[in-house]
């Protein structure tokens, strides 16, 4: 029965007080993750009109729809929006937020306050970036290589700059907070080895953002110095070293990608066993990947940079651990993949996503190793090999897990369910648009399309692939908007959502939907082991099989 | 493959079979991975989806598959890395007897030199079947020197040498790319490796054979030699639109007006900072020892031919 | 643990500063202890940067380096090197007041805290100054002259003597890398000079804090978690102290 009212009495977090007041200086860590919610949304889509831009002009081999550089703003902005200011905080930030406290048996995070700022932060350095882009936009590609970046654009690379280096904070902090958290604030009988999975890729995303991030912000305060004092630390003509600053950059933005992708492998290890109804297949294997992804992660660095100038030794000892790092992530994918095994699995729309993000994290996983290949690499580095790799990860992964978590959670945050049926419609929306967007990038990429090119009028050859892609991206929005549309009508139509609509194991699942302010009733005593699906009834009010 | 919807490059280098064969092996391999891990999920999916009467196995693990599923993977990369870094090798590898040749980028131009003189701008010619070996430095940024039917590149870097060496295999025209991002006309930065047959090669060394009318040669100079990427036509370049210019007066920086002449422009040409245009900056490079005298009247004949009427003119717009 | 689910949803009113989300003081405590612990891991990586820059360079440059690390003032570099150490113990000290109940003390001692504190960015002001009479700071009128007058067996400058051209080439080379140097010590030190700059705006908020009385044997968390902070931007001085001003000093030179 759809009415419009909240017509249960009790109090839940989102009723619990009105006005703007209350949610703009509100400590609970729920409130904060829909604030984020907001935002990171609103940046999704400021990164995507950037993304339509590039994939507008690129149907025709002329540079014909803008300027050289304005493309170049283009790549640019549409790169550090949706690194910086959509795919780091996503997860974390919206359903780490919301789920970790709830996942261990606590009121809230260890430190609420600190929760709170490290929004506002974000929110100072998007404004800070939004002035940015209003004012002239930066060309420097999103990672800033000197000495372009430092004596050459003349763009807003020191505000960029700084507001990234803001953002930075953001992350350190959220970081900081779930560490401290799942190490003081779990619920009496959670060990670690009962901790939901989803914790556990969260715990090893929290290294890598306190341990990383303080490198990129470091990197970009040299790099704003260097514009503003004229230090000569890049500067070649000034006894500097311009590679100095690829090592400093990639230290920090290659964990950066796992950053992006662990909450993703997190949500993924949450829907499956809870679609397959039974526990995840090697719970151990899985735990210790998300924490040999994290370590590995840090020591990988280089192999952005092959063709650098780096010598030959170094070349071969980071393609070598390179593929290294790869072999966890492997695991995980088989671990999932034999949850399903003789389990009972339904076809939801977050199990949609997760088979999604299967498929799509596989391939871009696997051309990944091409890239660590050393003899590939010299070929196809800096072309569009690269971008569809990192897309088949980032988005293909990243951002399908994020749909599949919102999907799965929705009930939980909101009270309501979505529309179903629009939910499968737009999971396979995505899917395909997806494959047809990214795919014939990595063609054009063997080709020799480089990256970052305007204009190929000299190759028109290239056209069919970018039409193609193009046309994929245009499917792909759509497959964006609907979700958006359907959430918010699901707000005022969709169905009461029960507690726990899926039957999930989870102690998020025990408490009502939406949650008390407080989380739960009494603190919760966990005498059970994460995922004891065999003891857990299929939900009874909200069926799946239609 | 098709011409118009090429789906693989061609391959004109002694490295770019290796290259190619490697490629083609890990795509069978992700293929096969991924069709087979698609093959499962579905499987699995379809044979055990949800029906009534029938529960899900609880399973804990199983210490051998994560064993099995762990080294078989490392014991792939591990193919993938040694055959992956041999490659690398020999192409970081320059042979002993190769012919170098200088190569300086600069924003947003190639400009290479032969150790026997010759220079060249946006153009390489090599003789087929000899080992090249490029030593590069850029003027400025970062650059990146990529062929892609060579399957090479190297990034290009100031303040110092680097390197890459090739030995092509198949004479014909292929594309020159820039391949780190280096500012406004990156995408413009692009040029042609000319692969000679060794006789063809020495000709061409010692001097070329020009055709078609003096203006059309110019044209077919102001884009090769690289004045169209400062000197652009559509929208405000670093240096002036050149049309109309022939004939009338020019404003100088140094407040001087002169009139724009056969002289004034040969001059531009040469000595570039003799005379610069009022609000431009003086960073038109010198083509002093770049151009021959023939050249240099090609070139003075295509800008008088930019003042004429249309009928006249060979085209405008020759810069994109 | 005795928990009734009256007494979880309001603060704890007898204790005020025992946050609603805590079960008891000593878990409220070792979370803050954590949090600061695993921030000073993120200032340690911060630095980390310039540090593999500072090395990297100096790997390269050894003579520059040693010569530009031979003119700062050792005398002041050790003076500042004492002034921060001092207040270190006074922090410590402090902390331990407050676990005696001594508010007086407490007050006192984190008086005498900032006070060493604004002296160490009083010297470093003056230091600062000095590079710019001497011509130190890079770009801004940058000049290496002095140092090469004071170094020339180590830049090799007595050889080449004979051939102008060369040396002019090596005197042009000095000039640029001993920049770098000077490059990262105003790096350094001024990122290190604001977190000192943060540390006295903190510490002053604490001293007030302590002078209210609001610290406790039973609660002193932020007096102890602020101290953490303080005890690490001495570390990162006293890291920064040799690497910068010790580099080649011989007895005598």
């Amino acid at each position: 029965m759809a009415t419009a009212a909240v017509t249960t009495e009790k109090k839940n977090y989102l009723n619990a007080e009105y006005g703007i007041r209350s949610w703009l200086f509100t400590t609970d860590h729920k409130r904060i993750a829909l604030l984020y919610l907001v935002s990171i949304t609103a940046f999704f889509f400021i990164g995507g009109f950037f993304a339509l831009l590039i994939r507008l002009e690129l149907l025709t081999p002329a540079g014909d729809l803008l300027t050289a550089d304005m493309y170049n703003k283009a790549f640019t902005m549409h790169g550090q929006v949706m690194v910086f200011f959509f795919l780091i905080p996503s997860i974390p930030a919206v359903l780490g937020n919301f789920l970790v406290p709830m996942m261990i048996g606590a009121k809230d995070l260890a430190l609420p306050r600190i929760n709170l700022i490290s929004w506002y932060i974000y929110i100072i350095a998007g404004i800070l970036y939004l002035h940015c882009i209003a004012t002239g936009g930066v060309d420097t590609g999103w990672t800033f290589y000197t000495p372009y970046s430092t004596m050459f654009s003349n763009t807003r690379v020191i505000e960029a700059g700084l507001a990234i280096f803001i953002s930075g904070f953001s992350s350190i902090l959220t970081g900081l907070n779930f560490v401290v958290t799942i190490h003081r604030m779990r619920a009496p009988g959670m060990t670690w080895s009962r901790l939901p999975l989803f914790v556990w890729s969260h715990y090893a995303t929290s290294i890598i953002m306190l341990l990383g991030t303080p490198v990129i912000a470091i990197t970009l305060i040299l790099v704003v110095l260097e514009r503003t004092l004229n230090l000569g630390i890049f500067d070649p003509t000034r006894g500097g070293d311009p590679v100095l600053f690829q090592h400093l950059f990639w230290f920090y933005s290659h964990p950066a990608v796992y950053i992006m992708i662990l909450p993703s492998m997190a949500v993924i290890s949450e829907i499956v066993p809870c679609f397959s109804r039974k526990r995840v297949f090697g719970y151990n294997f899985v735990a210790m990947s998300s924490i040999a992804i994290a370590a590995i992660g840090f020591i990988v660095w280089a192999h952005h940079m092959f063709v650098a100038g780096i010598s030959l030794y170094s070349a071969l000892v980071f393609s070598f651990l390179s593929f290294l790092v790869a072999v966890p992530s492997a695991i995980k994918v088989f671990n999932w993949t034999a949850t399903m095994y003789k389990g009972s699995v339904s076809f939801s729309t977050p199990m949609l996503y997760a088979f999604g993000f299967i498929g799509l994290f596989t391939i871009g996983g696997l051309t990944g190793l091409f890239l660590a290949t050393l003899g590939v690499d010299i070929h196809v580095h800096d072309t569009y090999f690269v971008i569809a790799h990192f897309h088949y990860v980032m988005v293909g992964g990243a951002v399908m897990g994020y749909l599949g978590g919102m999907h799965f959670w929705w009930p939980k945050i909101s009270g309501r369910m979505y529309p179903e049926g629009w939910g499968r419609f737009s999971a396979m929306i995505v899917f395909l648009g997806f494959n047809l967007t990214f795919f014939p990038q990595f063609i054009l990429g063997y080709l020799g399309m480089p990256r970052r090119y305007w204009d190929y009028s000299h190759m028109p050859e290239w056209q069919g692939l970018n039409v193609l892609s193009t046309a994929g991206a245009s499917f792909l929005a759509v497959g964006y908007l609907l979700p958006m549309a359907y959430f918010l009508w699901s707000l005022r139509y969709g169905k009461i959502a029960p507690d726990n609509p899926w039957g999930a194991t989870g102690l998020e699942w025990r408490t009502s939907s939406p949650p008390p302010t407080f989380n739960f009733e009494e603190t919760p005593i966990v005498t059970w082991e994460a995922y004891e699906y065999e003891s857990m009834p299929l939900p009874e009010e909200v069926t799946l099989e239609r | 493959m098709f011409d118009n919807f090429p789906l693989w490059p061609v391959g004109a280098s002694s490295h770019s079979f290796a290259v190619d064969a490697l490629y083609v092996f890990l795509v069978v391999v992700s293929v096969a991975t991924t069709l087979a891990i698609f093959a499962v999920v579905g499987l699995f999916a379809f044979k055990y989806r949800r029906r009534h009467g029938r529960e899900a196995e609880p399973i804990e693990g199983n210490l051998i598959l994560e064993i099995a599923w762990s080294a078989a993977p490392m014991g792939l990369f591990l193919i993938f890395f040694a055959w992956g870094a041999v490659i690398f090798f020999d192409a970081r590898t320059p042979p002993q007897d190769s012919t170098e040749i200088y190569v300086v980028a600069k924003q947003w131009m190639w400009k290479l030199q032969h150790t026997e003189g010759q220079r060249e701008l946006n153009e390489l010619h090599v003789p087929v079947g000899k080992n090249i070996k490029l030593i590069m430095t850029s003027q400025d940024v970062i650059h990146s020197f990529y062929v892609p039917a060579f399957r090479l590149k190297q990034d290009v870097i100031p303040g110092r040498y680097t390197t890459m060496w090739f030995k092509a295999t198949k004479p014909g025209t292929y594309h020159l790319f820039c391949a780190q991002y280096c500012g406004t006309q990156h995408s413009g930065m692009i040029g042609e490796v000319v692969v000679m047959e060794p006789a063809e090669y020495e000709t061409w060394l010692s001097g070329g054979v020009p055709s078609g009318t003096l203006a059309q040669n110019g044209q077919a100079l102001f884009t090769q030699l690289g004045c169209s990427t400062c000197h652009r036509f559509d929208v405000q370049g670093r240096g002036p639109n050149l049309t109309g210019v022939y004939g009338k007066p020019v404003f100088l920086e140094d407040g001087r007006t002169v009139i724009a002449d056969e002289n004034y422009v040969r001059e531009s040409i040469l000595v570039p900072a003799a005379k610069v245009v009022s609000g431009f900056k003086p960073v038109m490079p010198s083509f002093q020892g770049q151009v021959s005298e023939e050249q240099l009247t090609s070139l003075v004949e295509y800008v008088k031919s930019l003042s004429l009427s249309s009928s006249q003119a060979p085209a405008t717009a020759a810069g994109k | 643990m005795s928990d009734s689910s009256v007494a979880e949803h309001t603060e704890h009113a007898d204790r005020p500063e025992l946050r609603h989300h805590f079960a008891d003081e000593q878990q409220q405590r070792n979370a803050a202890a954590l949090g600061m612990w695993w921030f000073l891991g993120t200032e340690i990586m911060f630095f980390g940067g310039m540090f593999c820059a500072y090395l990297i360079y100096r790997l390269k440059y050894f003579p520059e380096f040693a010569a530009a690390s031979r003119s700062l003032d050792l005398k002041v570099g050790t003076l500042n090197t004492a002034v921060l150490i001092c207040s270190s113990l006074t922090v410590a000290q402090a902390v331990r007041a407050a676990q005696m109940g001594k508010r007086m003390l407490q007050v006192k001692l984190l008086l005498a805290t900032l006070f060493f504190g604004l002296v160490f960015l009083g010297v470093k002001a003056y230091e600062w100054e000095n590079k710019y009479k001497e011509h130190h700071i890079p770009t801004f009128d940058f000049n290496a002259k002095d140092l090469m007058r004071d170094n020339q067996h180590l830049f090799g400058l007595d050889k080449l003597q004979n051939d102008p051209h060369a040396l002019q080439v090596r005197e042009a080379e000095i000039q640029q890398h001993s920049q770098i140097f000077f490059a990262l010590y105003f790096a350094l030190t001024g990122m290190h000079a604001i977190h000192m700059i943060v540390g006295v705006g903190v510490f002053s908020v604490i001293t007030w804090m302590a002078w209210k009385g609001r610290f406790t044997p039973e609660y002193h968390t932020p007096l102890e978690i602020a101290g953490l902070y303080w005890h690490f931007v001495d570390i990162v001085w006293i890291y920064l102290f040799p690497l910068l001003y010790l580099i080649d000093r011989r007895p005598g030179a």
